[in-house]
C-alpha cells in the first residue's frame, strides 16, 4: 500500500495520506547527538524540513531547538509514527525519541 | 526533484485557479477531493485564500492586496462591509470580538473566518470597488510597498505611486511572471524617509539622483513634477535585491549597482523577476527565496546576468542616494513612523492613527471611512506598522477631526508602547506560529503603559511579536524583539519567547541581538521593565534604545533583561496550538466546530 507523505504549509505540518497529523511547536524529548551534547535533547520543533518513510516508520528531518542548551539545526530522521493499515498512529509525544539515521 | 508544491503549480496555478476555486465555491467545501486538498488549498493562496489551520476545517484567511496600502475613497467601506458580514466564525476573540480586519506590516488587508461559498460574492464586491486578493499570497509578485503617502509627503523625492501602480496592472495576472519559484516582495519608495523599508524586501526601488553623461534631465523627464535636483542631476531609483528576513536567516537587500529612471522601472523589475524564476530554487523552498540567490552568486553577478540576460538597454550604475535621511524605524530621530499630523506637500494634512496591533473591529473600519470622508478626500492609506492614515485633512477641519471620539481608541498620539506594538497572526489562525500573539502583545502594551515610564524624551519604543521565525512582524527591526519559543516552567510545556534588542533601519540598518532566550510569556513584561529601568540608569545623556544597546555587548544585554514575574497574568501560557481555537470557551480539538454547512 502506498503511503502519500508530504510536508505542508512551508513546514507547518506533515501530512500522512491527506490528512495533517504531525505539528510544529510541540516539545519532544530526543536522542539526539548530531543536534547538541546534552543526553537528551528537549528540541521545540520549529518546522519539518523533510519527511520520508523507513518500513511502517514515517521520519522527518526537523529544524529546531533543545531548550536546555540552546542549540539549534536541523536533525537526523527521527521517527514520527507508523502507518497501519492505511492508518497513521502517531507516537506517544512524550516518549523519548531518537534519530535513526 | 521538484517539490509537491512545484509539481501542484506545474498543473494548475495563476489565472486558471480562479475558475476552479468557483466551481468548489459553488458545489461546496466537501466537493474538494479529500486527496486533493493539499494541492488546491496552495493554489488557492494565488487568489488570496489561505486555509486556516487545523480546529478550523472549511475557514479561510482572505487577503487584499491594497498597493502601497492605498485605500480610494470609498474602498474601506467596502472593507469594512465584508468584514461585517463575512468575516464571522464559531469562535469569538476576547479582545476583539467579531468580524475584524487586520492590517498587515505589508500594507495589505486580512479577514479571517471566510467561508469557501461566500468566495465568489466576496471577490465581486472587491472588484466592483477596484480591490482584489489576485496575488495577495502564494509564489508571485505580492502586494507592492511603499511609503504609504506617496504623491503627498512634503518630504517626497519622487513620487512614486505612478510607478506602483504601473508596476501592480503589469504583474498582477501576468503569466509570465505567476509562478515563481517563492514569494517575490517589492518595495518601491520616492520619500527620503525610508518608510518603504526596501531594506527586508526581495526588491527595493529606492530614491537616488543620476547625472546623466550629457543629458541630465532626459531620464528624470517624465510626468513626475519637479524632478532633479538643484545640480540637475536626474531623479529615479537605485536598485537592491535580495532582503527578506524569515526561517532565522536575515538578509538585507544587497545594492547591485544599478539607477534607474522611473519609466524603466518596469524593465527592471521584470527582468529580475524573470532571473528569480528562470535561476531560483524550486528543488528546496527553504532555499528558494531570492536571498539565497544572491548570498550565491554576489551582488555583481546579478547585476551582470540582468544586464545580458534580461535588458536590452544599457544599465546605469548606481546613483546618489539619500540614505542618510532616513528615520523609519530607525529607533531614532523624527518620523520615525507616521503616527500624528504631518504637512502634505498640497498644503492639507495627513493624520496617522495607531491601530493596536493592526486589528479593528468591523463597526470600528465602518466609521473610520465615514470620518474620512467627513474630514478628508475618503481616502485612507495603511502603513507598515499596521496602522492607518487619514489623508487631505484641510487644516480648518483638522481640530474637528481630531475630537472624534473614535480617534480616542485609535489615537494620533497614543502611549509609546501602543505606538509601537506589532504583532503577527500567531496561533489563533496560523499554522507555522508557536505562540499566541495578538492579543499578548495588547496585554504586554496595556501592563507596560500602566506600569513602565520611559526617560522623558523617549517617546517611542517599538516592540514586535512574531510567532515564528517566518517573522512576519518584523520582528528584527525592533527595539525589543519577540520571537514565538517553547520552555518549560516548573517542568511543564509553556509559550515562550526569545527577546532580541537593539534592532532597526535607517541609513544604517541592523538586526537586533538576540540576547535572551526562552522567557516565559508571563515573564516577559518584567524583562522589558527591567531592561527599560536599566536602559534609564545607565544610558548616556539623550542617548537612543538603539545606540545604548550597541555599545554593550550580548553578556551585559542579557544580564539588562531580567525575567520576573509581576502582576502581570498571562491566560495562555498553555500550549495554544493544541486549541482548535485558543480562547474558546472549550478549546480541545474534539470540541473543534464541523465544516461549515454549505448554504
Amino acid at each position: 500500500m502506498t503511503t502519500r507523505l508530504r510536508v505542508l504549509d512551508d513546514g507547518a505540518w506533515i501530512s500522512v495520506n491527506d490528512s495533517r497529523e504531525v505539528r510544529v511547536s510541540e516539545l519532544w524529548r530526543v536522542d539526539a547527538p548530531d543536534l547538541c551534547e546534552c543526553a537528551l535533547a528537549d528540541l521545540v520543533v520549529e518546522n519539518f524540513q523533510s519527511v520520508g518513510v523507513d518500513a511502517s516508520t514515517v521520519e522527518a528531518r526537523v529544524y529546531g531547538q533543545c531548550i536546555a542548551c540552546g542549540a539549534t539545526g536541523t536533525t537526523g530522521w527521527i521517527p514520527l509514527g507508523r502507518v497501519r493499515g492505511g492508518e497513521f498512529v502517531e507516537f506517544d509525544r512524550s516518549a523519548v525519541r531518537r534519530v535513526r539515521r | 526533484m521538484p517539490t509537491d508544491v512545484e509539481n501542484w503549480k506545474s498543473e494548475v496555478y495563476g489565472n486558471e485557479v480562479r475558475d476552479r476555486l468557483f466551481e468548489f465555491a459553488e458545489a461546496g467545501f466537501d466537493s474538494i477531493p479529500d486527496d486533493e486538498r493539499d494541492a488546491w488549498f496552495e493554489r488557492f493562496k494565488w487568489w488570496g485564500l489561505y486555509h486556516q489551520r487545523n480546529g478550523q476545517e472549511g475557514y479561510f484567511m482572505l487577503r487584499i492586496g491594497t498597493p502601497n496600502g492605498v485605500l480610494e475613497p470609498g474602498q474601506l467601506r467596502v472593507v469594512g462591509e465584508i468584514a461585517d458580514e463575512y468575516a464571522r466564525g464559531p469562535g469569538t476573540n476576547p479582545v476583539f470580538g467579531d468580524a475584524y480586519a487586520d492590517f498587515t506590516t505589508r500594507q495589505s488587508i486580512q479577514l479571517h473566518w471566510i467561508e469557501l461559498p461566500d468566495v465568489p460574492a466576496v471577490f465581486e464586491k472587491l472588484e466592483e470597488n477596484g480591490l482584489s486578493t489576485q496575488q495577495a499570497c502564494g509564489d508571485s509578485w505580492r502586494n507592492i510597498v511603499g511609503n504609504p503617502v506617496a504623491g503627498k509627503d512634503g518630504q517626497e523625492v519622487i513620487d512614486a505611486w505612478p510607478v506602483i501602480r504601473d508596476l501592480n496592472e503589469r504583474f498582477k495576472g501576468n503569466d509570465d511572471h505567476a509562478n515563481l519559484p517563492r514569494k517575490w516582495k517589492v518595495s518601491v519608495t520616492g520619500s527620503a524617509d525610508g518608510s518603504g523599508q526596501g531594506d527586508i524586501n526581495d526588491l527595493a526601488f529606492e530614491p537616488a539622483y543620476k547625472a546623466i553623461g550629457g543629458d541630465g534631465g532626459e531620464a528624470g523627464d517624465d510626468e513626475s513634477e519637479g524632478d532633479g535636483d538643484e545640480n540637475g542631476d536626474a531623479v529615479g531609483f537605485n536598485v537592491r535585491v535580495g532582503g527578506g528576513l524569515a526561517r532565522n536567516e536575515p538578509r538585507f537587500a544587497r545594492d547591485i549597482d544599478v539607477w534607474v529612471p522611473p519609466e524603466r522601472v518596469p524593465d527592471v523589475a521584470g527582468g529580475l523577476s524573470a532571473l528569480f524564476r528562470d535561476y531560483g530554487d524550486r528543488e528546496d523552498r527553504y532555499n528558494a527565496r531570492v536571498k539565497f540567490l544572491v548570498d550565491e552568486w554576489g551582488a555583481a553577478e546579478v547585476r551582470e546576468t540582468l544586464q545580458e540576460e534580461y535588458v536590452d538597454f544599457e544599465l546605469e550604475s548606481a546613483g546618489r542616494d539619500v540614505r542618510e535621511e532616513y528615520t523609519y524605524n530607525a529607533g531614532e530621530g523624527e518620523r520615525n513612523d507616521l503616527i500624528g499630523v504631518h504637512d502634505q506637500k498640497n498644503g492639507a494634512n495627513f493624520v496617522g492613527l495607531n491601530v493596536l496591533v493592526g486589528r479593528m473591529g468591523a463597526a470600528d473600519v465602518l466609521e473610520l471611512a465615514d470620518l474620512a470622508e467627513e474630514y478628508g478626500s475618503g481616502e485612507v492609506r495603511l502603513s507598515q506598522r499596521q496602522n492607518v492614515i487619514v489623508t487631505d485633512v484641510p487644516d480648518d477641519a483638522l481640530d474637528e477631526f481630531l475630537d472624534e471620539p473614535l480617534l480616542e481608541h485609535y489615537s494620533p498620539d497614543p502611549s509609546p508602547f501602543m505606538r509601537g506594538s506589532v504583532a503577527c497572526t500567531g496561533t489563533e489562525f496560523c499554522s507555522l506560529s508557536i505562540v499566541e500573539t495578538k492579543n499578548r502583545q495588547v496585554r504586554f502594551a496595556r501592563w507596560l503603559k500602566a506600569n513602565v515610564d520611559l526617560p522623558a524624551d523617549v517617546d517611542e519604543f517599538h516592540v514586535h511579536l512574531s510567532g515564528c521565525t517566518a517573522s512576519c512582524a518584523q520582528p528584527q527591526i525592533a527595539d525589543v524583539s519577540l520571537r514565538g519559543m517553547k520552555t518549560r516552567k516548573d517542568g511543564d510545556p509553556v509559550e515562550a519567547l526569545d527577546v532580541g534588542l537593539g534592532g532597526g533601519l535607517g541609513e544604517d540598518p541592523g538586526f537586533a541581538r538576540w540576547v535572551t532566550q526562552r522567557v516565559p510569556a508571563d515573564e516577559v513584561p518584567g524583562a522589558i521593565a527591567n531592561l527599560i529601568d536599566s536602559f534609564a540608569a545607565e544610558r548616556d545623556e539623550g542617548e537612543s534604545f538603539r545606540a545604548f544597546v550597541a555599545r554593550h555587548d550580548e553578556d551585559e544585554l542579557d544580564a539588562f533583561v531580567e525575567p520576573e514575574e509581576t502582576d502581570y497574568e498571562d491566560p495562555m501560557l498553555h500550549n495554544t496550538k493544541r486549541t482548535w481555537y485558543p480562547y474558546a470557551e472549550n478549546d480541545s480539538m474534539e470540541d473543534a466546530p464541523s465544516t461549515p454547512a454549505d448554504d
